[in-house]
């Protein structure tokens, strides 16, 4: 998938003022946070676990080379083929070439948020196959045309009309208006495509070493027949996913659906242990994982290694005040809100995203609710500082910075202006405020200033009190 | 006006760029306050900013040289108490982080922070106050500024003072503890999604029916003001700090007077 998060700032206020948008933002906004918030509330330990998946992670990344060998092993034991991708286009490459070889028409796709950052669905429709998404919200933006907004919501800017819209002319009609009608209307077109699937790809949430197991979570168990009914099994994740145990997966489980979509457990959790064994009644004959470093391996070595604990549930982005306002296709690539902002950079490259580090207000809800407790915020400034370092953050604000710190560091000056300050802006305002001021239309286009009372109060005190 | 200089403890004043600037009223309730709670107040002339335009923005440097300013002139407090949760975060919380490779300055950025508060916690956590004899009449709905939310764990306390002011009447908002979309620079780099912000705010606010907005921080409060002013809202701002200090008796901020427009 392109990148176009350059295009931010535009792509943002025209989301403002998508007024369907706007309306299916704000149903799922208080959704999610809803239902986080009363899970975290009936598990008394649930603070307790997100320190716990904290340090558990903490400690699979300081030892993630042997957890990965492990996993392998595993993996190659159960019968299993495992494959390492250093970026994108090797992941692509070696997953064209298993398709090619079994002569693959029809893949079937369970979501895979990696699939996305690999940009696998244009490689595979290039080479001639029919790629069909099986997640309704995959397969909603895939009618559509477009990229997911959101990483396990992937059609969230979608209003039900426009589902309908979509279904119809897919579909043929009649339209379809009760949610339970559309979701059965794919399901019935869905049913037909997974009996015909060479491949099925899914994501995987976790990789677990100890029994080379990969696991995934669904809520519409269009996982299972993806990875059950094609005759080969792809999974598509990240290096950072593996966990030592079964027990361990549990621990991220139990946080997961709760932070993700507010439910004890997702509806369907699905373990896969290599291709089908001889007295399995069903199962694919091959089972591939294909194992994507795509810079994972850099931030592990550097200051943003906490990015890598990250499990994917979205949380951050649902309770982002910034994506609740534009919508996950501002943002311009695979990843939006807080865990996007750091994630894109540090993929893409600094300078492909400047926006997206600094588009935040850095008022720290995200990382509140983050199961893994990954310092989004902090993160952020960080990548504004590398930014700064390399000159990429614009010359206007480096002199505005420059003339501040020059002032700010010379008391007398620095006072000496605000008072300039205070008098001028007091000067012009009537009735207590600012309504126009040319150099400051970015506040008073769409706010009034406050206006100050004539004296700073630095001076009034030095009245009232003398010099100290 | 009657100085008591061997009691209580001795507390520099951090009068913040915006206090100073656009609101000394903030700045006079907070020596009232920590006055009639016994301290010792001074105002050190010295100061100017904590440095977080230049931490967020990602100028560690300069962030540095403010930060070295600002001990230099309060290190030898008692106690740094600052009306504004935001500017009181940095020093507590991010100024030994600034230093951690600096074995020089970090002991004096780690002795900073630990005696540095924001006033409200420190009226309430350290001081221990939990009376008020203010008198405000109205229905006040607050805002939790979010350094002082999630940076500094305030929540309880400027409630509980608050909900002892004589005629004042408490009201929650929803969503009371999501940003108001000021976000320092923030709201001028990205005005547009800082309106919307503000506007969901606002919104919030005006759903209480309350009169007054109270909160702990003059950026998201001038932030809100001015919009509240833009939509021509007749409803007050006013920093706690005034509020508890029985010195909200003149114009809010952004100059709504009691019952004129
Ligand atoms: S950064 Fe945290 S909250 Fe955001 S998706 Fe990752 S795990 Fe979830």
């Amino acid at each position: 998938m392109e990148i176009r998060s350059k295009e931010f700032k535009e792509r943002s206020v025209f989301a403002i003022h998508d007024a369907s948008l706007q309306q299916a933002l704000g149903k799922a906004r208080g959704g999610f946070v809803g239902k986080r918030a009363q899970q975290a509330a009936e598990l008394p330990e649930f603070e307790q676990l997100r320190e716990e998946a904290k340090n558990t992670k903490n400690e699979i990344l300081a030892n993630l080379d042997h957890y990965l060998e492990r996993y392998e092993q595993a993996v190659v034991a159960a019968g299993g083929h495992v494959h390492w991708a250093r970026d994108a286009e090797e992941a692509r490459n070696i997953i064209l070439d298993i398709c090619k070889r079994v002569d693959a028409k029809t893949i079937t796709k369970g979501k895979s948020m990696v699939s996305e950052e690999i940009g696998l669905n244009e490689a595979l429709i290039e080479h001639g196959m029919e790629v069909v998404e099986t997640d309704l919200g995959e397969y909603i933006i895939q009618l559509a045309h477009e990229p997911p907004s959101h990483i396990i919501a992937p059609a969230v800017h979608k209003t039900k009309d426009q589902v309908s819209d979509l279904f119809e002319a897919a579909h043929g009609g009649p339209r379809k208006t009760e949610v339970a009608d559309l979701v059965n209307e794919a399901r019935q077109v869905l049913r037909d495509k997974y009996f015909r699937a060479d491949v099925g790809i899914t994501g995987g949430n976790f990789l677990v070493a100890e029994t080379g197991s990969s696991i995934i979570v669904t809520n519409e168990g269009n996982g299972d027949l993806t990875q059950t009914l094609a005759k080969v099994h792809i999974v598509t994740s990240g290096i950072e996913r593996v966990v030592p145990t079964l027990d361990d997966a549990t621990l991220f489980l139990r946080l997961l659906a709760r932070s993700a979509t507010g439910q004890e457990t997702e509806t369907y959790t699905t373990i896969s242990t290599g291709p089908r064994h001889a007295d399995d009644l069903d199962g694919p004959q091959e089972y591939h994982v294909v194992l994507v470093d795509n810079g994972r391996s850099k931030m592990l070595g550097g200051r943003f290694r906490d990015m890598l604990r990250c499990i994917r549930c979205g949380a951050c982005m649902n309770h982002c005040p910034v994506y609740g306002a534009v919508g996950g296709h501002a943002y311009g690539w695979v990843y939006p809100g807080p865990m996007g902002s750091v994630l894109t950079p540090l993929i893409k490259g600094l300078d492909a995203a400047y926006d997206l580090p600094n588009a935040c207000t850095l008022n720290g809800r995200c990382a509140s609710v983050c199961p893994v407790k990954i310092p989004l915020p902090d993160l952020l400034r960080e990548l504004r500082h590398m930014q700064h370092q390399q000159d990429i953050t614009p010359v206007m604000q480096k002199r505005a910075l420059n003339l501040w710190r020059f002032a700010a560091t010379r008391p007398k000056l620095y006072h000496a202006l605000e008072q300039v300050a205070a008098r001028v802006l007091s000067g012009i305002s009537r009735k207590g405020r600012i309504r126009r001021l040319p150099l400051a239309s970015a506040w008073t286009d769409s706010r009034d200033l406050p206006a100050p009372a004539g004296r700073t109060f630095l001076e009034l005190w030095q009245g009232k009190r003398g010099q100290k | 006006m009657t100085e008591t200089p061997t009691r209580g403890p001795r507390v520099g004043l951090f009068a913040t760029c915006l206090m100073n600037v656009f609101r000394p009223n903030v700045g006079f309730s907070a020596v009232k306050l920590l006055e009639d709670a016994g301290c010792t107040v001074e105002v050190p002339a010295a100061q100017t900013c904590c440095g977080q335009p230049g931490y967020n923005s990602g100028d560690y440097d300069a962030a540095r040289a403010l930060a070295r300013q600002v001990i230099e002139t309060f290190e030898h407090y008692d106690y740094i108490v600052g009306p504004s949760g935001s500017c009181m975060a940095t020093i507590r919380h991010d100024y030994p982080v600034l230093f951690q490779d600096d074995p020089q300055w970090l002991p004096r950025a780690q002795a900073l922070s630990v005696k540095s508060w924001e006033l409200l916690s420190f009226l309430a956590d350290v001081l221990d106050a939990t009376q008020s004899d203010a008198h405000y009449d109205g229905t006040a709905t607050y805002h939790d500024s979010c350094s002082g939310l999630r940076g500094l764990g305030i929540k309880g306390q400027p409630r509980a003072l608050l909900g002892e002011v004589d005629g004042l009447k408490l009201k929650e908002m929803e969503d009371s503890e999501v940003c108001c979309g000021f976000g320092g620079t923030f709201c001028v780099k990205y005005p547009e999604i800082s309106e919307k912000m503000v506007d969901d705010k606002v919104r919030n606010i005006l759903a209480t029916g309350a009169d007054t907005v109270v909160g702990g921080d003059l950026g998201c409060l001038m932030n809100i003001a001015g919009r509240l002013k833009r939509i021509n809202a007749p409803v007050k701002v006013f920093h706690t700090a005034e509020v508890l200090a029985g010195l909200a008796d003149g114009p809010g901020l952004a100059g709504a007077v009691k019952g004129s427009d």
